[in-house]
């Protein structure tokens, strides 16, 4: 589905991403750890195609087709999606519209909105008030409108309250297809710092990114493990 | 402030190129206008075979075409035949604004050509709204217009008014005194219009008054390219708990200049007032005014201007004034001028629209100021008028 290969990524003259590859198959979920700023977020910024993130070298393919220089909207539309960690507020632009637009004019979102309890939101504007939580829930809304076939979640979970982590946890298996156990075709990578996520999508892979460099790949849940037993310090110097 | 002196030097000079309405012909009935013209003023507001307006006034040139209203509760006259009927207005006839105030004050007193004259009876409360169209028909004509509304005691009213040209002409001058009153706990919904043509002058004076518990609610929208407009409604909260709203939706493409704001006098306890702007510059020059004078003890007003400058050419000036003439006033103000947020369009087009999609859907929200009371059609038109001035640049 993904394949990423030795891909260099200036942001603001700025060297980020130093070389990565990554593979993502279909049906797969994979997810991201790391340090604060060690590029985890420009990897995603840069598969999805937001200006400012500048690909100095290396290819990243997606479902057969070279994107490396693809405009955002043109990936959106070929099947790629990403949740925001902290969307702009669109003023006069009510959220029932927004999951229109995003659904190419389909009532999807706005039936998934009632039926997770959101529906007092359709008509407020996108993002304007809204807490943590709610900005969450308005961004998977809109990607289960949209529908992408791979899906880069940045933090799901942050800012979200306990008893609204199963909603969220609920949304994301529906976007990744996590109730299909076989010819599942949607594909996730999720980063996360506090792994609660874990416990309610299932991952297939894990990876650590320490300075722009992908330094460790394995089992998730052990890799989460092992970081919280020992830190990224662990993974640093597992790196030689 | 250069700009301000430019437009009142030139008053004179204004008033010198167009021809007095009174001297060109008028048309005698509605059957006169073509279908051209009425899709015209379908898209200012005015439809004429709307089954939902309870009355029309049009005035075309300086002849009154129509004038018929279905309701007793409410009288409409063209103003000329009012002033003959109750002995000249005299408790509202120029009471609100000075004659002498400038050359366009001084000329229509002088040569009035016609303007309506509306009242709603004590108690007279009108779900339909009521449409006015100041129309003018022929190139180069100035129309001198003068307008007075009463809602008496405990009624309600809303009117449209339509001010636009023909469709085929360029140039002209519309002068319009609007005097209104509202009454003690009567309300005045009053949603204008303004579809103009590129070589268009247009200098609205009004004022209006409110008293005790009355409410002033002021929708303004002109969408379409004019030479020049200046106005600065002012609205007297005059009795305690009155309340006055602005909202206006300006849009200036490249060559027109528009110089226009509004004031609240909060002038009595309790009163609340509000303006919200909306303006958005393809090239041309917009002055957004808003000022809050208070003047009473407990009042609460709120001031707001949002420029969006689409185009490397263009001025937006925001001009928000807070007033305070007594300590007990909670009064503030937020005025934003830029372009639209890069990271905006960037969330619409990660969601799959094109770059264009993602300007006309912020493009769009940034109009949407609520109307209230606005009738479907005429909201379903001035979103049409929305999408094609975007369009269209």
């Amino acid at each position: 589905m993904l394949h990423i290969e030795d891909l260099w990524v200036d942001v603001h003259g700025k060297e980020v991403l130093k070389g990565i590859d990554l593979h993502i198959g279909k049906g797969e979920t994979h997810c991201l750890f790391g340090r604060n700023g060690s590029g985890k977020t420009t990897l995603l910024m840069t598969i999805m195609g937001f200006d400012g993130y500048k690909v100095k070298h290396g290819k990243i393919t997606f479902k057969g087709e070279d994107i490396t220089y693809m405009p955002l909207n043109e990936r959106a539309k070929l099947g790629l999606g990403l949740s925001f960690q902290r969307p702009p507020t669109l003023r006069g632009v009510k959220l029932r519209d927004m999951l229109r637009l995003c659904g190419n004019g389909s009532d999807v979102g706005v039936q998934l909105a009632i039926e997770y309890g959101f529906e007092g939101f359709l008509d407020r504007e996108v993002n304007l008030g809204f807490s943590g939580g709610e900005i969450k829930k308005s961004e998977l809304l809109q990607l289960l409108s949209q529908n992408p076939d791979l899906t880069l979640l940045d933090e799901p979970e942050s800012g979200v309250d306990v008893e609204n982590l199963n909603v969220i946890g609920d949304m994301i298996r529906r976007l990744l297809e996590k109730d299909k156990h076989r010819n599942r075709t949607k594909s996730g990578l999720i980063i996360t710092h506090t792994g609660f996520i874990l416990n309610y999508v299932t991952a297939d892979r894990g990876h650590v990114m320490l300075d722009g460099k992908l330094v460790c790949h394995g089992n998730p849940i052990d890799i989460f493990e092992r970081i919280q037993q020992n830190g990224y310090e662990e993974c640093a110097k597992c790196q030689f | 402030m250069s700009v301000l002196n430019t437009i009142q030097t030139n008053e004179e000079e204004i008033l010198k190129r167009f021809k007095p309405a009174d001297q060109v012909d008028t048309v005698k009935d509605l059957t006169e206008l073509d279908n051209e013209e009425i899709l015209r003023l379908k898209k200012t507001g005015v439809d004429l075979d709307a089954k939902n307006r309870l009355g029309t006034f049009l005035q075309t040139n300086c002849g009154v075409v129509s004038c018929s209203c279905d309701i007793q509760g409410v009288e409409m006259l063209p103003i000329t035949e009012a002033l003959k009927k109750y002995d000249g207005l005299k408790d509202y006839y120029w009471k609100l604004i000075d004659p002498d105030k400038d050359a366009f004050t001084r000329e229509t007193k002088e040569h009035l050509d016609n303007g309506y004259f509306i009242r709603a009876k004590k108690g007279e409360k009108v779900i339909y709204p009521l449409q006015t169209c100041l129309y003018i028909r022929n190139d180069n004509v100035a129309q001198r217009v003068h307008n007075i509304v009463v809602a008496e005691e405990g009624s309600e009213l809303h009117i449209i008014t339509g001010c636009t040209t023909h469709p085929h002409l360029t140039s002209g001058l519309h002068i319009g005194i609007s005097e209104f009153y509202v009454k003690k706990g009567a309300k005045l919904i009053f949603t204008m219009v303004h579809n103009w043509a590129e070589d268009v002058y247009v200098r609205p004076r009004t004022t209006i008054s409110v008293e005790e518990g009355g409410t002033f609610l002021s929708n303004y929208v002109s969408l379409k390219g004019v030479k020049s407009v200046q106005a600065f409604p002012t609205c007297i909260l005059k009795g305690r708990g009155a309340i006055a709203r602005f909202n206006s939706v300006i849009v200036a493409p490249e060559g027109s200049h528009i110089d226009t704001g509004s004031r609240i006098i909060l002038d009595a306890p309790e009163t609340r007032g509000e303006i919200i702007s909306r303006t958005i510059s393809y090239g041309g020059h917009i002055i957004a005014r808003g000022h809050l004078i208070g003047k009473a003890p407990d009042i609460k007003a709120h001031l707001e201007c949002q420029g969006l400058m689409l185009a490397e050419k263009g001025v937006i000036h925001a001009i928000p004034e807070l007033e305070a003439h007594v300590a007990d006033v909670d009064m503030s103000h937020e005025a934003a001028v830029g372009k639209i947020a890069k990271e905006e369009i960037e969330y619409l087009m990660a969601r799959g629209l094109s770059e264009e999609d993602a300007t006309s859907t912020i493009v769009r929200g940034f109009l949407n100021v609520k109307i209230e009371g606005l009738p479907k059609e005429l909201d379903e038109e001035l979103q049409k008028a929305v999408e094609e001035c975007h369009k269209g640049m």
